[in-house]
């Protein structure tokens, strides 16, 4: 037989209806859905007498904006209504939602992995676009608008073209102190916002296998970042050992028999893709964002870029604006940009191995006394889990605030806000203009930069940190 | 949706590259459950300032473009969030049309499922445009039977693809959910054979 890749396989086997001239039609395995980019399709499907086809494959929760601090205490009344639109709509069509006070509710791709409502060779829709985290457990999983959400509830199925394949095979290993948000970064610095645009990648080589499968997880989840509808990773052992046991995969003989299904899947030697591009993992240090686009980034090392450093008219116009936007001179060193604040969390870096790393280097020091910092665990076990290993200790100790899980600061849609002007060290995947709060400047960057700077008070390699304490006491 | 055919109207020049979904309408407007009414957030960051008063320098506050009803702008349009509010907001301040180089996958499949023509022209075509409608009011005549742009003052067409599928819907406004239930049968035999295989469905 022909060998094919994990993307052929599992789009082939979910085609519903194919015909000349017409996308396919898609069978959705599993539907996530949250309160914000979910009312208008509620009500569409009501103000046209439909039913949810299958709401036993369907999932929902609050995340994007639930308070952080007290989650008793909702003072945006406008927010409040949209929790409870939800609610009243899980309710009337029978589907199974985790409100803000259940023990499963979190970050949608965090506890979506978390319950093992991910598998591999599912599809998997949600209306928002870091659906391709999933990705990073061999299923197909990518980000839908409101009408496309209406249309999977009514359907279970959805219309799709196919995009093209694209291998992003990162080589070698990383060095340590280097993290799979920084290869991510890397790579979109190197590739751009739009090499992804039309493909679905598949990420393999030696660094992407070497990572664990929360690593992995950020790494598919910034594929939107660079243009990519979805990204996956097949599955392999690592996959399987994480899945066993969670609460939605199935147990003993037919867990078996998924596993030895699922580590098929994995894309056949000699596949074709369309496109195959390559980087080097043992070059990547840890990156910072300086602009308003995740591809604006640059080392620990770097300098803040002069527009006059890009060849194309667009690009150094992007590059004015950004640099102005965000309050950065051309030619100042990373290192010397001093941040008001510290985010740790959103669906990029919440999970519990990002929680470890940042208390790891947290432990025994003080949060700079200019620096607001806060942690946002990814869900409720993220933080149960936390709680159990004393990391919320190690942060409160050192002047991090310990929240509740949500989305918070990541978008801002609840009351963790930036005020103009002010800077961020963020774990989250987005820097856009206005962000994290309108006039707010965000930089980009791995949990154990984001905990390094919280300390310093501006950005730093993190085995740095030590001589400096020393610099200051002498 | 309402179907469109030919479109004629004024251009809007958005000279910015990578312009994201949270630009187009910021997230603090994400909070309404309706899907009228987002107009008067678009952009709204770049249209007022701190205080709520329209900034004089951005394009869509210059009374020469009032009423445009197609927006040109630059590289990957529409990239970032899922967020469909963007091509309800565009649609609500008026525009059926936008006109890029490349956009973002989910936006454009979003602007498709509520009756605005995304159109990809080269980066020369695009930046033709972007320059004539920079200096003055243009108009322009985009015919989706045709696929093409026009515009009768410098005698400039450009050809654009789209799907047959989506330039179908897109001709006729038609709602894609009433067309999907007539396969009703063949996504039911879909999952009586995955039944039948043993295959896990069901989130339970
Ligand atoms: S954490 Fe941020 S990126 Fe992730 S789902 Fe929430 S808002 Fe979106």
């Amino acid at each position: 037989m022909e060998p094919k890749t994990i993307i052929d396989k599992i789009w082939e086997r979910h085609v519903v209806h194919r015909e000349p001239g017409k996308p396919d039609l898609l069978y959705i395995d599993l539907h996530l859905v949250h309160e914000v980019t979910s009312p208008q399709a509620f009500e569409g499907l009501r103000l046209s007498g439909r039913r949810v086809r299958r709401p036993d494959l369907t999932y929902a929760t609050v995340d994007h904006n639930v308070p952080t601090r007290n989650r008793h205490v909702i003072h945006d009344e406008i927010a409040k209504k949209q929790m409870l639109t939800l609610a009243e709509n899980c309710r009337e069509y029978g589907i199974p939602l985790a409100d803000i006070h259940h023990p499963d509710q979190g970050i949608v791709h965090v506890i979506g992995p978390e319950l093992g409502l991910t598998q591999p060779g599912k599809t998997i829709v949600c209306g928002d676009s870091h659906t391709s985290t999933h990705g990073a457990f061999g299923a197909l999983a990518f980000g839908i608008g409101t009408s496309e959400v209406e249309h999977v509830l009514a359907t279970q199925t959805l219309w799709q073209s196919k995009p093209k394949t694209m291998q992003v095979k990162i080589n070698g290993r990383i060095r340590p102190g280097v993290s799979a948000k920084d290869i991510i970064l890397a790579f979109i610095a190197r590739f751009g916002v739009k090499t992804g645009t039309g493909f679905i990648f598949e990420y393999t080589g030696e660094a992407i296998r070497n990572l664990s499968m929360e690593e992995r997880m950020t790494v598919c989840n910034m594929s939107i970042e660079a243009g990519a509808r979805a990204g996956m990773i097949s599955p392999d052992q690592k996959t399987i050992e994480y899945l066993e046991g969670k609460k939605y995969v199935p147990k003993g003989e037919t867990f078996s028999r998924a596993a030895e299904a699922w580590l098929k899947l994995k894309t056949d030697d000699g596949a074709v893709y369309d496109r195959t591009i390559e980087m080097d993992a043992s070059t990547i240090e840890p990156q910072v964002t300086w602009g308003t686009n995740p591809s604006m980034c640059v080392p620990i090392s770097g300098r803040v870029p002069s527009p006059d450093d890009f060849a194309k008219p667009s690009e150094r116009k992007a590059a004015e604006k950004a640099l102005e936007y965000m309050g950065l001179k051309p030619g100042t060193p990373i290192e010397e940009i001093a941040i008001d604040h510290v985010f740790i969390g959103s669906c990029t870096n919440s999970r519990l191995s990002d929680l470890r790393i940042a208390a790891e280097i947290v432990k025994g020091r003080k949060v700079h006394e200019k620096v607001k910092a806060i942690v946002v665990p990814g869900s409720h076990s993220v933080k149960k889990a936390a709680e159990r290993e004393g990391l919320d200790r190690i942060f409160k100790e050192a002047g991090f605030e310990w929240r509740e899980p949500g989305c918070s600061m990541c978008l801002a849609m609840n009351d963790d806000v930036l005020q103009p002007g002010e800077r961020a060290a963020s774990t989250s995947n987005r820097n856009f203009e206005g962000r994290q709060g309108a006039g707010s400047r965000t930089h980009l960057v791995s949990p154990a930069m984001a905990a390094a700077a919280a300390i310093a008070g501006h950005f730093i390699p993190v085995h740095r940190l030590n001589q400096e304490e020393t610099i200051t006491i002498s | 949706m309402e179907p469109i055919r030919v479109h004629e109207g004024k251009v809007c020049p958005l000279n910015r590259a990578n312009v994201d979904t949270d630009q187009i309408v910021p997230k603090q407007f994400l909070k309404r459950i309706e899907r009228q009414g987002f107009g008067q957030f678009l952009f709204y960051h770049w249209r007022y300032d701190h205080k709520g008063n329209e900034r004089s320098d951005f394009v869509l506050n210059n009374p020469i473009y009032k009423g445009a009803s197609i927006l040109v702008s630059g590289d990957n349009f529409g990239c970032g969030s899922s967020r469909e509010h963007a091509p309800w907001a565009l649609l609500d301040f008026g525009f059926k049309v936008i006109i890029a180089p490349s956009f973002a996958d989910i936006f454009y499949n979003n602007c498709l499922q509520n009756g605005i023509l995304p159109i990809v022209l080269s980066e020369e075509e695009t930046a033709f445009l972007m320059e004539k409608a920079e200096v003055g009011s243009l108009k322009v005549r985009v015919d989706l039977p045709e696929q093409t742009v026009h515009c009768e003052a410098f005698h400039f067409t450009a050809r654009f693809d789209i799907d047959p599928y989506r330039k179908q819907c897109l001709l006729n406004g038609w709602d894609e959910i009433a067309l999907t239930l007539q396969l009703e049968d063949k996504i039911r035999a879909f999952e009586e054979k995955w039944k039948e295989e043993g295959e896990n469905m069901g989130i339970a």
